[in-house]
């Protein structure tokens, strides 16, 4: 394996700048959701609602679209992908999604909706704990995988 | 990422739109995994066929326009539908159409309809050491557990493509270096009689997955004759609490013939052992309500194999069920069934038998939720936000008891 996340955190003046490897380029901006467990986007979101469905989640009922999603990791199911997808179809997606280990799984689900011509959304790796600090910020994602967080 | 002449002119499209989107996307998930290269497998397993809304479908159908066509023998996972019994589920028209459409698609590319989630059970088992990609989380950790075949955990989507172009990214459980266990899994502390009785293994799954993650695990302590179905539903369960891949059972699964060759030589980073109190967390973990009360049973994720399909068929012998009981099974698994004339002492006794899906990926319970009860760790973990009906986890005696009474029995001397 290659390509180990390269990340560095600077926090200065409130500000948090942090450097994730891009999965699936792109831009966006919002607040960032941090989950408090680990997900498994099938059996876990709701593509109609774009909550968290799963009821033994500790952030079961929260709205996942329109959130920067931070996960510090992903279990379970090999239809996650489909479920992503799903997502993005409906436009019930998180406008970025923040991984705390790279997710082949997740990511496949919005190469696809590319393939397919939907609108899609910038997958990056950030390590656990620079998650862990830029919970509840607004952040703005770049397509070179700069996140600053206000 | 290098790749081969042969891999590039797929990607020019020289072997038509379907294998260049095809190896366009696996090109793509090995540069992400971090994949220097891509290695040639020997078969696929494809989760892609489930019905999750019109995207896969709209996917599936790409495919078969481009001119797409398996390069490898490939197995399918459970559809939305079961097509052998049309009215068993129930979905509004669109719904049905569209799941029949996404079947439909991935048969046009020259899946065979195996319509399984234990593909491994009705004869595509691939071999040490063999390079294969599947799909369905409880199939991966078989394959590369039980058999010693090697392949990472891929998602829909990414499994039929690498069916497709014959490739998968040469990362991960692929690679022998991530094979060797890093955590050891110490259940000498459960009781021997315990370790015989099939209700332990999807507990104990449940609780390896949470405790180890992605991480692979070898654990030591289980009867050297483990039968194949407990490793099937450990398997299952642990996949669906973590991201487990492959788990090496010492004296049993065939790259562990010992604890060193299962940690390859080198020393483990982690030591974990199960004790009683860990083991009665995972056990309450798998039940959501403390009720008596029981709406239905469903048995068979991953689907019976024809030992299990027996077992039931034991169990259920003059007695009548109360309520709805589903056992979800294969059509290889029901065919052979039928051959031994069970199919009508299951059905006489009030099981309820379903193929090619099952229970908890698409509406087949009674509307209106209630309390399931399992034997399978995977539909207790999976029931609650799928079905919408509470789960309660014990036994297949227990299961069959409950469902004669009509309230939950189990017994609980097994975890004492």
């Amino acid at each position: 394996m290659t390509g180990t996340a390269r990340s560095a955190a600077e926090s200065g003046a409130g500000e948090i700048r942090c450097a994730g490897r891009v999965l699936v380029p792109g831009e966006a901006e919002g607040r960032v959701l941090l989950l408090r467990a680990p997900v498994s986007l099938w059996g876990g979101v709701d593509p109609a609602s774009g909550r968290i469905s799963d009821p033994r989640h500790p952030d079961c009922g929260v709205e996942v679209a329109g959130r920067v999603l931070a996960v510090p990791d992903t279990v379970g199911s090999s239809s996650s992908s489909a479920v992503m997808l799903e997502l993005l179809r409906e436009g019930t997606t998180p406008v970025a999604l923040l991984l705390g280990r790279a997710d082949a799984i997740v990511a496949l689900g919005v190469l696809v909706a590319g393939e397919l011509g939907y609108a899609t959304i910038p997958v990056l790796e950030v390590p656990g704990e620079q998650l862990a600090r830029l919970a509840e910020r607004r952040v703005t994602v770049a397509r070179d995988g700069t996140v600053l967080g206000r | 990422m290098h790749l081969s002449a042969a891999e590039r002119a797929l990607l020019n499209g020289e072997g038509g739109p379907a294998a260049a989107m095809a190896m366009r996307l696996v090109a793509a998930a090995g540069g992400l995994l971090g994949a220097e290269r891509l290695v040639e497998i020997t078969s696929a397993h494809v989760d892609g066929c489930l019905y999750h809304g019109d995207g896969g479908v709209e996917f599936a159908e790409r495919l078969v326009e481009g001119g797409g066509r398996v390069a490898v023998p490939t197995t399918l996972n459970v559809g939305a539908l079961d097509l052998l019994h049309p009215a068993r589920v129930r979905a509004d028209a669109h719904r049905a159409a569209m799941a029949r459409r996404q079947m439909d698609a991935y048969l046009a590319l020259g899946c065979a309809p195996t319509w399984t989630c234990a593909p491994y059970q009705v004869g595509h088992r691939p071999g040490l050491g063999e390079q294969v990609a599947w799909g369905e989380s409880n199939a991966v950790v078989f394959a590369n557990s039980v058999l010693g075949a090697r392949t990472e955990r891929y998602g829909d989507f990414l499994d039929v493509c690498c069916a497709l172009t014959g490739r998968a990214p040469l990362y991960g459980l692929h690679l022998a270096e991530h094979r060797r266990a890093t955590v050891v899994v110490d259940t000498s502390a459960v009781r021997a009689e315990l370790k015989r009785r099939p209700v332990f293994y999807p507990v104990l799954g449940t609780w390896l997955g949470l405790e180890v993650g992605g991480a692979v695990a070898a654990v030591t302590g289980l009867p050297q004759d483990v039968p194949e179905d407990a490793l099937k539903a450990m398997g299952a369960a642990a996949a669906s609490t973590g991201a487990v891949g492959l788990i090496h059972v010492v004296g049993v699964t065939p790259e562990a013939p010992d604890l060193e060759t299962a940690l390859g030589g080198g020393e483990p980073e982690r030591r974990i052992a199960l004790d009683g109190t860990a083991l009665r967390s995972a056990l309450d973990r798998l039940s959501t309500t403390r009720s008596e009360r029981v709406d239905a049973v469903a048995i068979g994720s991953p689907h019976l194999s024809l030992p299990e399909a027996r077992r039931l068929r034991t169990l259920v012998a003059g007695r009548t069920l109360r309520v709805p009981f589903y056992a979800c099974t294969n059509r290889a698994v029901l065919g052979a069934l039928e051959d031994e004339g069970a199919v009508h002492d299951l059905r006489e006794a009030g099981v309820d038998i379903v193929v090619d899906t099952c229970v908890v990926v698409t509406p087949i319970l009674p509307d209106g939720g209630g309390v399931l009860m399992t034997d399978s760790g995977k539909f207790a973990h999976y029931g609650p936000a799928n079905t919408g009906y509470d789960v309660v986890y014990g036994s297949l005696e227990d299961c069959v008891a409950s469902a004669e009474a009509g309230r939950v029995i189990r017994d609980e001397g097994v975890w004492a």
